[in-house]
């Protein structure tokens, strides 16, 4: 059937199982918005104005992370697809699977500086996974298969298709392929079984083990298996910041998130095992501290989809290459087949026992100062009265720190934060994203006064869609991780880090008709957010909480684990 | 240490600039680059020049691997291969003794005049870096009026092909990148 390229599109999102779309319409995509408002009903394609692009590819991103699904954003050329660059690249270093689709001038202008034109493959080319330039309406519904693919295949990623506006408006015949195969990308998902075999033998006999999970599980869907290796071969186990919830926080062998703002006991593990296995990790320096002195003792299991991430940080003794989940069932097998062949697990209790000391000695603990609200306690509570069952987003900065460390993520995918980009304004947004995929849940986007003023305009997003997303900001009138390194490694010297001038964010909140609270007492923050919580729609809970509390432990900057502050 | 890597690329828009900015944004060299058609349409094969230690070059192989249109990624140097370049220069050849000289360089090292002028000629010559090194420093002296070389493109001895395959069938993951660990 002929349609013009601004339908092909929206069919082809129909024959991928695109629900949502978040967008911005401009010039260069007015072919396919008037298509939108035209077909999307029909075609089952829910479409969500954001309010600034950035915010568009962070919905996505939110939506992506809290399903697996691929998420999808729309924007216009020149400064639409400019201002999504930092969304998509938070979507690269986070391994998001995302689709955004832009709108770039008619393909005879292009080149010319015309009005709104950008080279967004150009400008995108190195914070995305693959991104195409269609330049005929032919080429667009293979492409789009092509992106998808792509986006969500290996280690996932981020995909931009650039759409001239003539080829929306370009008239072919739409056949959607049904497969698709890339002669030159094949990923590789089955784990060479020598490998594996090595590897499980290596698990075997190891005395002080730590078997360490990052988003690569969760992106693969391997909890289970991650779960299974656990507990059969009794692995204290840590999670990085981004595999957070792909091992439950409340079982007894969880050790909490590791790094710089890990727990003492779960760096004083990692830095003296004697085998460390990671699942989908990348030994990233806010993970390892100086890589010279990190866990020098262990040899290294590195399971991982991506052969680049494999030896790039740290030398690797048995690497596997392959996906999370598959690797991790080759491995179950493997390991009840050694087992059958009478190899016998080395016995861990005196290394569980360490652990359970150093656990007992500094544990992640806060002083309460009377009336003022800790920041700590807000999480705490948050904890305590959703039972641990939200969709939690975090912005960046000490919130983000204090939630991954206090609110015990039991389930993947509930948790989502910008982890490698550690982009400012993403959290208020990736919650509407993981509240649209999730209407009947409760999510809360925890957020600080700083990265919540770089996106807050959603606000009109969330009361225009009565989305439900619960903001709890956590203020304390300061970017408050910058102010806590500028006290501690810069002498007190608070440069540029005090926001000496906020709105008054309960008034600003009303202003767009969102309802909002307040708390600014120590005995106010239950009551605050039961109220909150159980008001329907999107809600602002303020807490205004200590200004100047810092998070502990830290590793600074370059240092080694073992040199972390505790307090 | 120098590595001349090959790498097969499917040759659409931007390609060139995907491999360039790969190496630009994670600090790696490119010291000489080549690139042209291969037998199979719409595949180039660049052949470029680059150094640096093992973990380097190791990580250089896995990350241009990864580039989506990629077909094949071979750091050469690992194997038995020959390697050429061509260079063509415009030097002084002013009537006798200088003509005489360069002319028995170019017969000394199995160079071709490709064009010739009252007082320079247009020399060209095929070979190894080395010997083009040393074609050139013979030839500074006596006045290089331009110059411009290809850079290496290198292939695998057939030998050296012929073993791989045998232990590709071997080896039932011949896909597999990472070197074997003991």
């Amino acid at each position: 059937m002929k349609m013009r390229g601004a339908r092909i599109l929206l069919e082809a999102l129909r024959c991928e199982g695109v629900k949502h779309v978040f967008g911005y319409p401009g010039g260069a995509v007015l072919h396919i918005y008037d298509e939108i408002v035209q077909t999307s009903e029909e075609l089952g394609i829910t479409h969500y104005l954001v309010r600034h692009e950035q915010g568009s590819l962070f919905a996505a991103a939110g939506y992506s992370q809290s399903t697996g699904q691929t998420g999808v954003a729309l924007v216009t050329s020149g400064p639409g697809g400019t201002n999504a660059v930092t969304g998509i690249a938070n979507a690269f270093m986070d391994s998001i699977p995302v689709v955004v689709f832009t709108g770039q001038v008619p393909t005879h202008l292009i080149g010319n500086d015309a009005f709104q034109e950008a080279d967004l493959t150009g400008i995108t080319r190195s914070c995305t996974k693959h991104n195409y330039l269609v330049k005929k309406v032919e080429d667009l519904a293979p492409t789009i298969k092509e992106a998808f693919y792509v986006a969500s295949s290996g280690r996932p990623g981020p995909v931009l298709v650039d759409l001239p506006k003539d080829v929306t408006a370009q008239v072919c015949d739409f056949s959607y392929p049904e497969t698709i195969e890339l002669e030159s990308y094949k990923p590789q998902v089955y784990g060479n079984p020598k490998h594996v075999r090595r590897a499980v033998q290596a698990m075997i006999e190891a005395e002080r083990p730590v078997l360490y999970i990052g988003g690569g599980a969760i992106a693969a869907g391997a909890e289970q298996e991650v779960l299974r290796l656990a507990e059969r071969l009794n692995l204290p186990t840590t999670c990085t910041l981004m595999g957070l919830g792909g091992f439950p926080a409340n079982h007894p062998l969880s050790l909490g998130m590791l790094g710089m703002h890990g727990g003492y006991w779960t760096n004083m593990a990692v830095n003296n095992c004697d085998l460390l296995i990671s699942i989908g990790a990348r030994f990233d320096d806010r993970v390892t501290g100086k890589l010279s002195e990190f866990a020098t003792g262990a040899k290294f299991i590195h399971v991982d989809i991506d052969p680049s991430c494999i030896g790039k940080n740290v030398r690797c003794d048995y690497p596997v290459v392959g996906d999370a989940r598959t690797v991790g069932r080759q491995m179950l097998q493997e390991l009840e087949a050694q087992l059958a062949d009478g190899a016998k697990i080395t016995s861990r209790d005196a290394w569980h026992a360490q652990i359970a000391e150093w656990r007992r000695q500094h544990p992640f603990d806060f002083k309460e100062d009377g009336d003022v609200i800790k920041p700590q306690y807000v999480i705490h509570e948050l904890r305590r009265i959703t039972g641990g069952r939200a969709y939690v987003s975090a912005d960046v900065g000490q919130h983000q720190m204090w939630t991954a460390q206090l609110y015990g993520f039991d389930q993947p995918r509930q948790w989502l934060n910008s982890g490698g980009l550690g982009a400012m304004g993403y959290g208020f947004p990736a919650a509407i994203g993981a509240q649209v995929a999730h209407p009947g849940e409760l999510c809360v986007a925890v957020v600080g006064d700083g990265g919540f003023q770089m996106s807050l305009n959603e606000l009109a997003t969330v009361k225009q869609y009565n989305i439900p997303v619960k903001i709890l900001l956590i203020n304390n009138g300061y970017l408050g991780m910058v102010r806590q390194w500028q006290e501690q490694f810069y002498e007190h010297r608070y440069s540029h880090s005090d926001m000496e001038v906020a709105p008054d964010f309960v008034r600003l909140a009303e202003a767009y008709g969102v309802p909002a609270l307040r708390a600014t007492r120590r005995d106010e923050v239950t009551h605050t957010l039961e109220k909150g919580l159980n008001i329907p729609g999107p809600v602002l809970i303020e807490m205004q909480v200590a200004r100047e509390e810092n998070v502990f432990p830290i590793v600074p900057a370059g240092a080694a684990l073992k040199d972390m502050i505790l307090a | 240490m120098k590595h001349t890597i090959s790498i097969h690329v499917e040759n659409e828009f931007g390609m060139l600039t995907r491999i360039a900015g790969l190496f630009s944004a994670r600090g790696y060299q490119i010291d000489t680059l080549n690139v042209a058609p291969t037998l199979v349409p719409g595949v180039s094969r660049m052949t470029l020049t680059t150094h640096g230690n093992d973990h380097v070059i190791e990580q250089i192989l896995q990350q241009t691997r990864k580039l989506i249109k990629v077909r094949k990624v071979n750091d050469m140097t690992a194997s038995p291969h020959v390697e050429r370049e061509m260079v063509m220069l415009t030097v002084n050849a002013h009537q006798g003794e200088q003509r005489q000289e360069v002319l028995s360089l170019v017969e000394i090292f199995r160079a071709r005049v490709v064009d010739v002028s009252e007082d320079a000629f247009i020399l060209e010559l095929t070979g190894n870096a080395e010997k083009v090194e040393a074609f050139i420093g013979l030839l500074k002296p006596i006045g290089i009026l331009d110059i411009v070389r290809t850079g290496p493109v290198a292939m695998t001895r057939v030998a050296a092909v012929r073993a791989q395959q045998l232990a590709d069938e071997e080896e039932e993951f011949s896909e597999l990148t990472l070197n074997e660990k003991v």
